[in-house]
């Protein structure tokens, strides 16, 4: 049976990566009939005149065939006689980056092209960068359209030198780099009879003998737990996929994070009982004994593995929201999912230079140097030692969208100095004692809303209840406790943790906190859920602009009118409407006292 | 490790994902060779323990005969539970391939199927879906995204990194997911015969009753089959490479009785196997049309 060989083309836009490919599956015989007629007519409408456009076998979607350009990855398999291929078709404009990353976070090796009348572009540059970031070690430089400047080895000679000065900068395996013409064919899968100056291999012959496997490790074996199979009573197995090493029936194993041991005591690869499992096999395995395991813990025998809360990171941030200092996100990291905060934003990379550059945000396409903590302590280890463990994603909590991916640069060790200390009096014996259930009552809404006058009325209605309660208001907060906070987005971002995190503070106290601040945004609220849990309460004071503006308690309104105040909510800056708010309430249309009867009953759920 | 290894570890690698991070799965079960190498896989990646998720055919009420009782006898095999969907007010009303040309596959197939998902409230849905097939599969996530409408948006993907897949998702949003993804017909044609996989007997020639419609070989499955008036049922040497509705579904001329020789005639096919499937062609990109409004 054959192996495989997952690799990417990519480059700048035009320089020629489907028609590459294209041209290599035409050649090589490796399309079907059907294809290949389909293609013949297609190209007699092209921008070739009639000659056969190869790059149409590839480019699938209706908008990149209309455009003509490559808008997401395609797929394409082949084998010769020699090996089976799958290449990922990536775009090439920088709009599509992200699309890019995913083709390059698939590939054992990448083509990347260069267009020979060109040079090195900034593209060029990009791509080998996230190549090196997602962990390719296997690079071939096609310099392309070798055509068009007359077959000349000194142009090539130039261009080859560039790559190697670009290249030292990155860890990796294998460098080659070769002349060819895509459109004509010039050592795709023939020697070129116009550039007999070049001796090397054609990029098919190369392709089909590289060895891209990695040097047999020493190295212990990883598991990471994927779920537990518990058919009945009497068996519990643990499925994952071997990403390190391998596995005996008799091992003494490590469970991380919590660090006991165990003997493995019986072993499927698959459905078949087996004494040994290799890396890349899907296994389930059982114990000797009855220890917590479930899904994101990993069973080991490799003694380098970390346990952190807090790392050094490189992100490829991917959404079209910033990135910005002090947010929540969801981090997956080998099979666990926990919540994690941007602690630090260190830097970002130039793409073209190399150069680091101090940023304040991060933005779509960047790659960017930062700290990142996570609510708990997670197994992890340096990519550079084990990919698997050591790359992750980042997801928006409120769009769900990927916003990012990273790799573990190293751990930080000062997080471990800091140990969450358990209190023998814990909030539910102060709760106790209170009387009452500690929850935060979170009003947000335009100003003028109503929010304040509501959260005065229920905090009122509580105490005459006899319940212990504290108002924390956005305005008040931000003359002590945040007065050294402005408006801008990071500022603000920190502003609602900070009152989150007082909030639940007061919780902890066995208080019931009565949160007033417009907070206009659906990240920061869920970023505020988050950190205060199962406690929060969102009440959406949901009075109509014209209203808020109309009463103009503070003037504001007017001001905002006149454009003296720049990012005021619901003139010059947005409020994003609560989606999953417990209770919304309109001051214009509802009593107040209906109002606190519905907040109040809200306290006690 | 093999080719074929790797495809098999990938494969029970996603399902076991979906598992372990999706509310309520349901395997797409379409009959054909590739829902049984799936179903195949799917017993393999949580033995000991069955799958943990239920199987789902939407019957269009013109699949052939013997993909009936085939599917029957596997679900009794294989003891798992197999639920069949029908959007019965469309058979009521009589809708069929032969009056209804495009607007048939939307109705019983892509209706239908949005129709079962809303009913049982699936969140996440495997599908054979290979992206050698067709051009906007090829171009297609593994964890593909759906929004509260069951459409996909091509255009705006989320991102998938390595093998980590992000399988949040609203109420309502559901996923679609392809644990064949890089398989190629051949790989499956291997598989098939490395593992002794029980599949269809329609994909084996056999002397059947056939009619010559639009240059392709439609097999006479029962009497609905409305003839033209040239045309003449004659029996052949036929077998399937691909299954669906009869009337929708070329047979080609072979006398690949076995698995081996199947095996040996798809390393030599000239012709993509697609191509036997009467729908795909009706205008370009008319599988990334369906696709976006809610078909696998």
């Amino acid at each position: 049976m054959n192996d495989l060989l997952k690799f990417i083309t990519c480059g700048s836009v035009d320089d020629g990566k489907s028609t590459l490919i294209g041209h290599m599956l035409y050649d090589a015989k490796l399309i079907f009939t059907d294809q290949e007629n389909a293609l013949i007519l297609d190209s007699r409408v092209g921008s070739r005149g009639g000659e056969i456009d190869y790059s149409l076998l590839l480019d699938g979607l209706m908008a990149e065939r209309e455009q003509g350009i490559t808008i997401d990855v395609a797929y394409r398999y082949f084998n010769t006689e020699k090996r089976s291929f799958i290449v990922a078709d990536t775009p090439g404009h920088e709009e599509y980056t992200r699309n890019m990353a995913v083709g390059a976070s698939f590939a054992d090796l990448a083509i990347i092209l260069v267009d020979g009348s060109k040079g090195l572009l900034t593209q060029t540059r990009r791509h080998a960068r996230i190549c090196a970031l997602m962990g390719i070690r296997h690079f071939v430089f096609a310099v392309n359209k070798m055509d068009l400047v007359s077959y000349d080895a000194e142009v090539f000679q130039k261009i080859e030198l560039d790559i190697r000065k670009l290249m030292v900068e990155f860890k990796y395996a294998t460098l080659c780099v070769l002349p060819v013409s895509a459109t004509e064919g010039d050592n795709v899968t023939t020697p070129s009879k116009n550039m007999l100056w070049y001796r090397g291999a054609t990029l098919l012959s190369y392709l089909e003998n590289i060895d891209v496997s990695k040097e047999e490790s020493k190295e212990g074996c990883i598991l990471p737990v994927q779920r537990v199979c518990r058919p009945n009573a009497n068996f519990r197995g643990f499925q994952g996929q071997i990403v390190q090493g391998k596995l005996s029936v008799g091992d003494k194993v490590k469970v991380l994070p919590s660090g006991q041991t165990a003997c493995l005591s019986s072993m499927y690869v698959t459905d078949k009982a087996m004494d040994t499992c290799i890396e890349g096999q899907a296994v389930t395995v059982s114990i000797d004994r009855e220890i917590d395991i479930s899904r994101g813990c990993v069973i080991t025998t490799e003694e380098s593995l970390s346990i952190g809360r807090l790392f050094k990171a490189s992100l490829l941030w991917m959404d079209n929201d910033e990135l910005i200092e002090g947010r929540s996100y969801l981090l997956k990291l080998g099979g666990k999912m926990v919540p994690a905060t941007v602690q630090k934003l260190h830097y970002q990379i130039d793409v073209n230079t190399g150069e680091k550059k101090l940023i304040k945000k991060g933005h779509k396409n960047e790659i960017i140097s930062c700290d990142i903590s996570v609510s708990e302590k997670i197994v992890l280890q340096n990519f550079e030692k084990c990919m698997a463990m050591g790359r992750f994603i980042l997801i928006d909590r409120v769009t769900n969208m990927t916003s990012a991916c990273g790799r573990v640069e190293y751990v930080l060790r000062r997080s471990d100095n800091l140990t969450y200390q358990n209190m023998d009096i814990t909030r539910d014996i102060r709760a106790e004692m209170l009387g009452q259930k500690p929850v935060t009552l979170w009003f947000t809404g335009l100003s003028g809303s109503g929010k304040s006058t509501v959260a005065n009325a229920v905090e009122k209605e509580l105490v005459a209840m006899g319940k212990h309660t504290m108002i924390l208001d956005g305005d008040n907060v931000r003359m002590g406790l945040n007065k050294n906070l402005g408006f801008t987005e990071t500022d603000r971002v920190e502003n609602i943790r900070r009152i989150a995190e007082v909030a639940k503070l007061m919780n902890d106290a066995g208080l019931i906190v009565l949160v007033s601040a417009i907070s206009p945004y659906n990240v920061d609220r869920a970023n505020a859920r988050a950190i205060i849990g199962d406690a929060y309460r969102e009440i959406y004071i949901s009075t109509p602009l014209e209203v808020c503006e109309k009463r103009d308690v503070k003037g504001l309104y007017a001001k905002a009118r006149q454009g003296q105040l720049p990012n005021f909510t619901g003139i010059s800056a947005p409020y994003e409407v609560p989606k999953d708010a417990e209770l919304s309430i309109d001051t214009s249309l509802m009593e107040l006292e209906r109002s606190v009867e519905k907040i109040v009953k809200l306290c006690c759920v | 490790m093999t080719h074929l290894d790797k495809l098999e570890v990938e494969a029970i690698y996603i399902m076991r994902e979906v598992v372990a991070e999706c509310e309520k799965p349901v395997m797409l079960y379409s009959i054909g060779k590739d829902s049984s190498v799936m179903l195949h896989l799917a017993m393999k990646a949580f033995y000991p323990e069955k799958p943990p998720f239920p199987f789902m055919h939407i019957d269009t009420s013109w699949k052939f005969k013997e993909m009936l009782d085939f599917r029957d006898r596997v679900a009794d095999k294989y003891g798992i539970e197999m639920l069949v969907y029908r959007n019965e007010k469309a058979i009521e009303q009589g809708i069929n391939p032969f009056d209804h040309g495009s607007a048939y596959t939307d109705i019983m197939k892509t209706q239908a199927l949005k129709q079962a998902l809303d009913k049982y409230g699936f969140t996440a849905a495997f599908g054979g879906g290979r992206r050698d097939e067709e051009k906007s599969r090829a171009k297609e996530r593994i964890f593909s995204f759906r929004n509260e409408e069951h459409a996909w948006d091509p255009k705006n993907q989320r991102p998938e990194l390595w093998d980590i897949y992000n399988t949040r998702i609203h109420k309502g949003e559901s996923m679609r997911v392809f644990p064949l993804s890089n398989w190629t017909e051949k790989d499956i044609w291997q598989y098939i015969c490395r593992e002794n996989i029980d599949i269809v007997p329609l994909y084996f020639a056999k002397e059947r009753p056939v009619v010559y419609r639009d240059g392709n070989i439609i097999m006479v499955d029962d009497e609905r089959m409305k003839l033209r008036a040239d045309e003449e049922i004659v029996m052949k040497k036929v077998r399937f490479r691909t299954l669906g509705c009869y009337p929708l579904t070329g047979a080609i001329e072979s006398d690949a009785d076995t698995l081996e020789a199947i095996v040996a005639e798809t390393l030599g096919a000239v012709s993509s196997e697609r191509t036997s499937r009467v729908i795909d062609h009706e205008a370009a990109g008319s599988m990334e049309r369906r696709k976006k409004e809610g078909y696998f």
